[in-house]
Parts: C-alpha cells; structure tokens; sequence
C-alpha cells in the first residue's frame, strides 16, 4: 500500500509538471476509478450483481448541478448533497433489488436504473434532457483547474482511505463472507440481507462522490452518464483490473480511459478493440492483472518459503 | 432442551418428513440414524430454520422456534455444519472462524475497528481444540477435504452455541480422519458441556458415542432411547439394522 500513498503524494505535483490535457486525463481516471472502486465493494468483494451502478453516478452529479443552478443555496450544499442523494437512491432501488437473487437482482436494478436515466433524458424543463447542464458554477476555490484538480486527489484520497477502512473492518470481513457463501452466514447468526444493503448505500454514496467530482472536473451533466454503458463500462474496469483487489478497479479505469483516449483517436470503433481486451481477459486473467499479480506472489512466496504460510487475505 | 414434535415436510407430492419427533436434554450426544432418504438432514434443515416445516413444532428452551429465518434461530445458540463442505473459500482459515465469532458477538456490522485485532483469542483458541491452528493464514478454499469438515465445525463452534448440529460430520472421511473427527466430536461433549445432535451413517460411529439414539424411516421417528434399547427393538431390527 506504501506504493500507493506515494503515487497519490506525487499526483498533487502533477499540474505545476505537466500539461492541461494530462492533468485533465488523470482527473478522469481519478474519477472513473473512485466509481468503479465503489462498484467493486459489492461485486468483487459482496459478491452482488450491481448491473447499473452508473445511474447512482448520475444521480450524485444531477442533483449537485440542479442544485447548483436551479437554487440559490450555497454551490458547496450542492457538491454536498450530491452523494447523500446517491446513498437515498442506493437504499431505495436497493431495497427494491435486495429480496432477489444474483442475476435477477442485476436485472431488476437495470430497469430501476434505467427509469432515472429517461428521467434525466426526457424531464425537459428540470434536465435539459439530452443537452445536459453545462457551465455549472463551482464555488471559487475549484474554479481553476490546478485547484480543482488538487481538490479532486484531495477527495478521492480520503474516499479510498476510508473504503479501505471499511473493507478492513468486521462489516468487510463479513461482506467478503457473504460474497463466498450467503447460506453459511446466515447459519451464523448473520442478517445477509440487511448486510448487503447496508453495502449498497456505502458504495452508492461513493458513486455519488465519484458523481459530484464529475461536476467539478467537467462543469457539466449528461444524461448519458446514467445510460448502462457506462454500468458496463465500470463494471469491466473491476474485471480487468482485479475484482478480489483493492486498487484493481482504478488500474481497470486507467487503461480502460487510456485506450479509449489513444485508440479513440485514430478510430471510432474502439469498442471493438475493448471487444478483444475483455475476451483474452476472460481466457488468461479470469481475476484481473491485479489478481494476476497476486496469484504471482502467492506462488513464489509458497516456492520460497515454508509451506504452511503459503494462504493470505483475499483483499490485498 | 430441544423437543420436536409431530413434523411435518413435503416437497411436491414426497413426503420427507412425516411426524418425526425429537428430544434432546442438556449434555446428550444424540445420533440420528436411518437410511438414505429418510429426511434426516431435512430434518435438520427444518430444526435450523433453512426449511419451514409444513406442520408441527420445535421449541428450544421452551420457546417455539419453528418459523423462525436460520439466523435467529443461530442467535438463539442453535449452531450446525453442512454435509457438504459449506466454508468461506476465499477467506483465510482464521477469518472462517472470525466471521463467526464477530457474529456471536455482535460486531458484524462495526465499520471501523480493523479486523484483525479483534476477536483474536476467541477465534486462535478454537482453532487450537480443533487442531487447525497451524493452518490459519491457509485459504480456506485450499484445505484437504477432511479439514474443510473440521473447519464446518470450528465455524459452528465460533457461534459459541449451546447446541451443536452436525450433518453427518464424517462424510467422505478416510477411517483416520474419521477416528479424528469423532474424538474431537466427545472432546466437545465432554469437556465443552455441549449439547450435541448429529446425524450420521456409520453404525459403528453412532453406537460407539451416542447417549442416545434416534432412528428414523420414510420420515417419521421410528424409537429414540439409550444404544442398547434401539439396538433391541424389535422394530429397528426389523426396519434398519437387519435381523442377524
């Protein structure tokens, strides 16, 4: 984790030492990364099929731009606001879902979420729908983009702080417990589905960080950011990066933004390319390259050394 | 301790269990015994509140408990293990049995204390009267088939439960690995005060450390008593053990 601490000390430099478009780039990895790592508490590590994460995104960002625009509150209420709103939508479509199981969950939140994205995409007068919002006042300490930047590592810093936190703690241990084996924890005295609900708003009120740091690197909303490509999208950052990891899904989104960024530049169809990434994915790294690293590990340490410390914690 | 009476399970048209009656005091090591099919695991899905029972009743501590979900029918003290190998295979020996212990404790859903510098005696000491605690950094997922059945147990024990169910516990077990189990299993009993109910096939097994026995068919109690009562009726003999 040592590594880590550093690389994110040594981003804060990153707008004296490098140019607008890179700092630019790295904000929305940060960003996408901050959502797929919420995505990942409840798939890699819940074991829930959270198939529309993305609208949870959307929520977080709409109701910091509407608030922002359509109201005369402070614009700090509103970037606020944003992720309390997320949780609120989390705990509601999560109560719907919860009482299903595994992929009739995933499909019943795709419906559910795909009600808010036509919401945000036909709601003319509240929404713009499809135009978005754009030009949304930030307040004027994030006004620059040095300063939004700073304050946007800032905050994914602390988020990514205080998952790890939760991941370490009893409610982790037993959400990992869940994942593996639902029907034994609740032969132990475990309440699984108020468990994994209890998940879902953490990791929606994430998303809905992830949603209001949006606002602040692009100044804009669309509804696209609740269409369920971008559920997708996350979804195979998490699988690419390392689902059963805990930085996985930001590594996931930097090459995922990356690509499209590099490869998106010479032709349109770079989901084909995303295409043939996500098939050898599932033949040679069915656990991600992060997972992949670690299985690496594990197998050397056990060569190495004596046999019986071969085992370590699924959650690295 | 536990009393049940008059249980009733169909699933579709067959009857698995028909009236099957239960009483097990504190302190007993009570067998239940009977061909494949006779609904003993049925009926200790019922007994844990994995199943429903259709009609009947089962108290424990004279409460009744029978529609109860299966976790509060755990928080009540009423722990078990599986048939099958049912663990955490991703977690590591240790935290197998941790999940457990927070759970009695009702620290599940604490949010920001680490994990691992909580609960650590509990769960270390019941790994060590299992004998499993060289293997706690092990995924679990890892174990050979008989410490997966050890680990069903040292889970269930992480509950620290009054009662004790075990699903056929030496399933699938090597003759060593089941003189093992079965050693353990009267350990608890005896030095623990458990009250334990288990299930199992081998005669030998269940005549040698049973205080009582119960012997079920087509899914009614057929007799429970003391080994050397069931061992004389007439209608077990008829029924299961096989006239010599």
């Amino acid at each position: 984790m040592l590594w880590a601490l550093g690389l994110w000390l040594a981003l804060f430099f990153a707008p004296l030492a490098a140019g607008r478009f890179t700092v630019y780039l790295l904000g929305v990895i940060l960003v996408t990364g901050l959502l797929a790592m919420s995505l990942n508490l409840l798939v890699g590590h819940g074991g829930a099929y959270q198939f529309h994460h993305g609208a949870f995104y959307g929520v977080g960002a709409y109701t910091a731009a509407l608030l922002i625009t359509k109201t005369s509150l402070p614009a700090w209420v509103g970037l606020a606001a944003g992720p309390l709103a997320a949780a609120f939508a989390g705990l509601m479509i999560g109560s719907l879902c919860i009482r299903l199981n595994k992929l009739y969950f995933g499909m019943i939140q795709i419906s559910l979420g795909s009600l808010l994205w036509i919401l945000a995409l036909r709601w003319y007068d509240l929404t713009n729908g499809d135009d978005g919002i754009h030009g949304i006042p930030l307040p004027e300490a994030l006004s620059g983009s040095g300063s939004a930047f700073t304050f946007l590592l800032a905050v994914v810093g602390v988020c990514l702080l205080a998952m790890h936190r939760i991941l370490e703690s009893p409610f982790g241990t037993t959400l990992r417990a869940i994942r593996d084996n639902p029907q034994r924890c609740a032969a132990v005295g475990i309440h699984v589905r108020r468990h994994q609900l209890t998940a879902i708003v953490i990791a929606t009120f994430f998303a809905g960080v992830a949603g209001v740091l949006f606002v602040v690197l692009e100044g804009s909303v669309f509804p696209d950011m609740l269409f369920w490509v971008l559920s997708l999208e996350i979804f195979i950052m998490c699988l690419l990066g390392g689902w059963f990891t805990f930085l996985g899904p930001m590594l996931g989104a930097a090459i995922i933004v990356l690509l499209r960024t590099v490869v998106g530049g010479f032709t349109e169809y770079w989901t084909l390319i995303l295409g043939v990434v996500l098939i050898l994915l599932i033949f040679f790294l069915p656990e991600g390259i992060m997972g992949a690293g670690h299985r690496l590990r594990l197998y050397r340490r056990r060569a190495a050394g004596p046999p019986s410390r071969g085992g370590d914690r699924a959650a690295g | 301790m536990l009393q049940v009476d008059g249980l009733c399970k169909a699933f579709g048209d067959f009857q698995a269990v028909n009236g099957a009656w239960l009483t097990v005091r504190q302190g007993d090591l009570v067998a239940v015994i009977g061909p494949n099919g006779a609904g003993k695991t049925t009926l200790f899905n019922l007994i844990t509140g994995h199943l429903q029972a259709d009609r009947g009743s089962i108290r424990f501590r004279e409460q009744e408990i029978s529609r109860l979900p299966a976790h509060e029918i755990c928080r009540r003290g009423i722990a078990r293990s599986f048939q099958i190998a049912n663990i955490f295979p991703r977690l590591s020996v240790f935290e197998n049995v941790q999940v457990a212990v927070l759970s009695a404790k009702g620290l599940s859903r604490h949010l920001l204390h680490p994990t691992r510098r909580l609960v650590r005696e509990e769960t270390e000491g019941i790994l060590e009267r299992v004998g499993l605690q060289d293997r706690r950094l092990d995924l679990a997922g890892s174990l050979s088939h008989g410490d997966k059945r050890i680990l069903e147990i040292a889970i269930a024990l992480g509950n620290e439960p009054e009662l004790l169910i075990l699903d056929e516990p030496t399933a699938g077990m090597s003759p060593e690995e089941t003189a093992a189990t079965l050693a353990l299993i009267r350990r608890l009993a005896r030095e623990q005060g458990l009250t334990i109910l288990f299930c199992e096939h081998d005669m030998e097994v269940v005549f040698n450390v049973a205080t009582s026995i119960m012997v079920m068919q087509h899914g009614s109690t057929l007799v429970q008593g003391p080994p050397l009562q069931v061992r004389a009726d007439p209608a077990v003999q008829e029924a299961y053990l096989g006239r010599d």
